[in-house]
């Protein structure tokens, strides 16, 4: 339990890679077009303050929202590497330099372990900016490594899932993820350890087909486009306009695939009353 | 007999091959040297043809029209097969079947998609893509088969689980990752075969097991060549730089680790000797189920686990210290 005993002495390794998204004194919102000023944007806990939408944010600013004082990020060692030399209109391995170039991170998730509300939680929260969130093998080891820590440390696990899916420039080995992530998961479902799912804008293809839908708790922002497959492919296979709201948050909700939506300001207190239910001790 | 295009080659030996027949059975002239010698060219080019397949060949292979499907398999594999329809929650899919089945006196729980032999019944398995209801069949009868302690047998052919407004609303991705999660702690054995397309997480929804094996002409990728090219390369033409690219054939799933093996198939592909192709599958099944038996359930889980645990390729680097910093919290 070192890392424990050092977070309640209130050290913590912080990372280099904490990065405010999006950058600079002003927010523009994708939804309603209106500016605001990024500290009108921040105190509204990363909403927009014209029309409260809930904007693409990155996998630490998840961690500062939810998490208390501190954190110690978690498995930063791994890295993708282009070992099927993958090469379409760019190589996987130029892309994944941009992305990490781009982005200061390791890869599309970031895992980091700390408290709330005094509760113990280790949260895996995914980044959409680095190669559109996908899933490639470094998020589905960071995904296993923090199922492993969980298990050691009987600290509940929160994924935060922001993905297009499974990373094409890997391909079956992107595909085994789903199977590898799930495996992990009935670990942590037999140790009965909670396991919370929150889906982010968006969560399709071989995410929400693994580990974003098998969550004790399943729950969403509000809005957030959450499918198998994407409305595009949808569109194009049968031919035919989408309903409106098709695949969002009160969609899922509506037909009984999570138990409940949650607002970003309420994102903290409702983790803490889950690991509260569930009788997570404080340390 | 169908050809594929880089099967043309032998459509013109086939040709001759035929007319030599026709002139033989009329009767006034002997022609078994030249039979002999046509038969023998077709055998050396047939060598030539399939002994270089690329991924998009094999992939069309995987798609001939003449391929034996699920259905046709259970046919030549079992003594008995009894369908079992339903989810039990909504409908019965047509694009999955399963059921009880009898293979040398042992029962065993039988699941596989299942491809239309025609223009009809295509649309009526709706082209192999299952809906929700179709996966959840699946893990109903494996939940049979675990309850009176059968192994179960997974036919993979699909072009991908189906892209529709209904799949989504009542659920395509829970329903996969309700299988994938199930099937990792199913107590009895698991033998999973992709016999055609594997399609992403349509083939992955039933296609977690202790062994999962591919017929040589098979592939099993993230995505279909043809879908990579208009993500990737924003456009349907280059398919098969894709299929190169997704490295989806057998060899390249068993040399990644990523499959336990590869049956082989007669040359020129299943459908050439489709009743050689499921005796050989036949012998597969039988010596692997009684290997699997040897285990404890524990210990197929573990493995399965381990087995998945394992699967994926990065890399470390080594981590530097980093500098400490204040946590930017608004509520603290
Ligand atoms: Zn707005």
């Amino acid at each position: 339990m070192g890392w424990f005993k050092r977070l309640r002495e209130g050290i913590q390794t912080a990372t280099k890679f904490k990065k405010e998204t999006p950058d600079g004194l002003w927010f523009q919102c994708n939804r309603c077009k209106e500016t605001s000023t990024f500290k009108d944007f921040k105190e509204n806990y990363l909403k927009c303050p014209k029309c409260a939408y809930h904007a693409r944010i990155g996998s630490h600013d998840y961690f500062d929202l939810i998490f208390d004082k501190s954190y110690e990020e978690l498995f930063i060692q791994y890295r993708s590497s282009d070992f099927l030399e993958f090469n379409d209109l760019s190589s996987y391995q130029t892309r994944i330099e941009k992305a990490i170039e781009k982005t200061e991170l390791n890869d599309a998730i970031s895992v980091a372990t700390g408290t709330v509300m005094k509760k113990p939680l280790t949260i895996a929260a995914m980044d959409f900016s680095f190669i559109g969130g996908s899933m490639g093998s470094v998020v589905g080891e960071k995904i296993a490594k923090a199922i492993d820590f969980c298990l050691e440390y009987k600290t509940p696990l929160l994924i935060i899932s922001k993905s297009g899916g499974a990373r094409m420039m890997e391909s079956a080995f992107s595909l085994m993820q789903m199977a590898k992530t799930s495996a992990k998961l009935t670990q942590l479902a037999r140790a009965k350890i909670p396991y919370f799912s929150l889906l982010t804008d968006p969560t399709t293809g071989g995410v929400s087909a693994s580990f974003a839908m098998l969550g004790d708790i399943n729950f969403a922002e509000p809005e957030a486009l959450i499918g198998f497959a994407g409305p595009r492919i949808i569109k194009e296979s049968i031919k035919q306009e989408l309903p409106e709201g098709f695949q969002s948050s009160e969609f899922l909700l509506d037909h009984g695939f999570l138990d409940f939506i949650v607002d970003r300001e309420d994102l903290k207190s409702t983790i803490a009353k889950l690991m509260d239910y569930l009788l997570i001790k404080a340390i | 007999m169908v050809f594929l295009d880089f099967e043309k080659p032998l459509e013109k030996l086939y040709e001759q091959l035929e007319k030599i027949q026709q002139v033989g059975e009329e009767g006034d002239v002997d022609v078994s040297e030249m039979l002999a010698e046509i038969e023998q060219k077709i055998k050396v080019k047939k060598k030539e043809i399939y002994s270089n397949l690329t991924g998009w060949q094999k992939v069309q292979l995987s798609r001939h029209p003449e391929r034996p499907y699920t259905l046709y398999y259970i046919e030549q594999l079992f003594k008995t097969f009894t369908e079992l329809h339903g989810d039990r929650k909504f409908g019965d899919d047509k694009a999955i079947v399963g059921g009880l089945a009898k293979m040398n006196g042992d029962s065993m729980v039988i699941i596989g998609h299942q491809k239309g032999i025609n223009t009809k019944m295509r649309q009526f398995r709706n082209f192999g893509m299952a809906n929700p209801e179709g996966y959840r069949k699946a893990l109903r009868l494996m939940k049979l088969a675990e309850k009176f302690d059968l192994p179960v047998v997974c036919f993979i052919d699909t072009p991908g689980a189906y892209p529709g407004i209904e799949a989504e609303e009542r659920g395509q991705a829970e329903a996969i990752a309700r299988n994938l999660f199930e099937m990792v702690q199913l107590k009895v054995p698991i033998l999973c075969y992709v016999i055609g397309e594997g399609a992403s997480g349509g083939a992955l929804g039933i296609g977690v097991g202790d062994k999962v094996f591919m017929l040589e002409n098979t592939w099993y990728s993230v995505i279909s060549p043809e879908s990579c090219s208009s993500i990737l390369w924003r456009s349907w033409d280059y398919k098969e730089q894709a299929a190169e690219a997704l490295k989806l054939t057998a060899d390249h799933m068993f040399e990644f680790k990523l499959i336990d093996g590869i049956v082989k198939e007669p040359l020129g592909g299943a459908h050439v000797e489709p009743e050689n192709m499921a005796k050989a599958l036949k012998r597969h099944i039988k010596k692997e189920i009684s290997l699997l038996k040897e285990m404890t359930p524990e210990d197929r889980i573990q493995a399965r686990i381990d087995k998945y645990s394992n699967m994926g390729k990065f890399i470390e680097v080594e981590p530097t210290p980093e500098p400490i910093e204040e946590n930017s919290n608004p509520e603290e």
